[in-house]
């Protein structure tokens, strides 16, 4: 027995065909071929795979597909691209707030929601808010202080980056590395 | 990981899951959030071969103030009890525990009907439910019936519901045990509380402790209810002493399980501890509101 899953996923209008049993995470990466929301515990503790799903984050690793029938998602394909990136994906990139980036996903989910319910959220209001993603890099200072800094880049009315542009003009904002050793 | 396979039924009214609960009776299972069954769905520990969806059955979800109590939809999700703001002016209690439930993103899933008839003992509002003496509206083939929290709650994921009733409405009382906190101790965030204790007050003018709720989450096979801190409590001036006598008793009716949380030891010590946290709490709330 199948049955049809119908949703608006990152402004398109999907329909398949799938198990019961199918998982939310499972459509959004074998069906749809959306794998920028990953599957790391698979047992609701770490936050990778989290979704928008009706304007709240949630783990799609347990939500079954059919629960979202009729729900509108966005995943982070759909917070935006290499063209465009989201300045909380600009914030990450500028404040170092990954190092493996698996957890980035979730991070970056995650961290929309709560800056769209909260546009200025103090640290503890952040902490709180990403307590449900974890990540095994950075120790989370590096997280906390990009969703400050897109928080900031919102305030001024930022909307989308282009990833070129901050190549061309980015200068080296460090020396003294290993190479530079006299 | 998978769940096992199973059939899905996504019923639109009360009525409709209660025919479908009675036609598959015991291998049906109500989906509610969904964030306690699909974790064990996926380990296996549980398979029904009937999953009955709540998720789309018409008016479940709501928070309202009735006359002496507030009424709460089942299908309500945690993080709307945690951002309302008829909850936090007249339950702070609620929202305590609402707001200490495992993670925000599984709050926005979660739901206080599957919260409460799930009664896994680390579960936390089954506590906070029997501290308020809330009461349970039920729907079955024979119609509503109402059950009360304090007896509701039976052993490890057994209630008093009839596997074809499903649970409709959580009613919290206002007008008594109005003054109330929760409060747990957790190893990290997220993780299953190792204890958690609720309390709630109702005083009278007089500053004589009238009625008085306590009830203690993750030490025992199911919600524990502290019936003799309440009664050290209950008729009397809430003061230190009574306050240091209730939570002894509360740490000595507990009855913890040694586990990667704790020893028996330091479960039994730390009921103390939050027992007196959650009432000092709670009396400082009643007399913040009577100011």
């Amino acid at each position: 027995m199948t049955v049809r899953v119908s949703a608006i996923v990152n402004g398109n209008q999907v329909e398949e065909e799938v198990e019961p049993r199918t998982l939310l995470v499972s459509l959004i990466r074998d069906k749809l071929g959306l794998t920028g929301t990953h599957v790391g515990c698979d047992t609701t503790n770490c936050g990778a795979c989290a979704v928008i799903m009706n304007g709240r984050a949630v783990k799609s690793c347990t939500v079954l597909a059919v629960q979202a029938d009729g729900a509108e998602l966005t995943t982070i394909e759909g917070i935006g691209t290499t063209d465009q990136l989201d300045p909380v994906q600009f914030a990450f990139w500028e404040k170092h707030g990954l190092q493996c980036g698996f957890c980035t996903p979730g991070m970056i989910v995650t961290a929309c929601q709560l800056l769209k319910d909260n546009p200025e959220p103090t640290e503890t209001e952040i902490r709180r808010a990403l307590s449900g993603n974890l990540c095994r890099c950075t120790g989370y200072v590096k997280i906390i202080d990009s969703v400050k800094y897109a928080s900031k880049l919102k305030k001024r009315g930022a909307t989308s980056f282009r990833v070129e542009q901050r190549r061309l003009s980015e200068k080296p904002t460090w020396s003294g590395g290993p190479g530079d050793n006299p | 990981m998978n769940p096992r396979e199973f059939e899905y039924h996504s019923p639109t009214s009360l009525k409709e899951t209660v025919a479908t609960l009675e036609k598959y009776k015991g291998e049906a299972k109500i989906l509610a959030g969904g964030q306690s069954l699909i974790p064990l769905m996926k380990l296996r520990l549980v398979a029904p071969a009937h999953v009955v969806d709540i998720g789309r059955v018409r008016g479940l979800s709501y928070i309202r103030r009735e006359s002496g109590f507030i009424s709460i939809g089942a299908m309500t999700r945690m993080s709307e009890i945690e951002s309302s703001e008829l909850i936090a002016a007249s339950l702070p209690i609620l929202r305590d525990c609402a707001s200490e439930i495992a993670d925000p993103l599984v709050r926005n899933m979660g739901t206080i009907g599957g919260n409460v008839s799930h009664a896994d003992p680390t579960n936390d509002m089954p506590a906070v439910m029997v501290a308020t003496r809330s009461q349970f509206e039920a729907v079955g083939p024979k119609g509503r019936r109402s059950l009360s929290a304090t007896t509701f709650f039976k052993d490890t994921f057994t209630t008093e519901l009839l596997e074809e009733e499903v649970l409709s409405e959580i009613r919290i009382p206002t007008a008594r045990y109005k003054d109330g906190a929760y409060v747990k101790l957790e190893r990290q965030a997220g993780d299953f509380g190792i204890a958690g204790v609720a309390a709630s007050l109702t005083l009278g003018k007089d500053g004589q402790c009238k009625e008085c709720g306590i009830a203690l989450t993750g030490v025992g096979p199911t919600v524990i209810r502290a019936l003799r801190s309440e009664e050290k409590i209950t008729g009397g001036r809430v003061g230190a002493s009574s306050v240091e006598s209730a939570a002894e008793l509360a740490a000595e009716d507990s009855q913890p399980v040694a586990d990667l949380r704790g020893t028996v030891e330091y479960k039994r010590e730390m009921v103390g501890v939050l027992t007196k946290r959650a009432l000092s709490l709670a009396l400082k709330r009643t007399r913040a509101r009577l100011r």
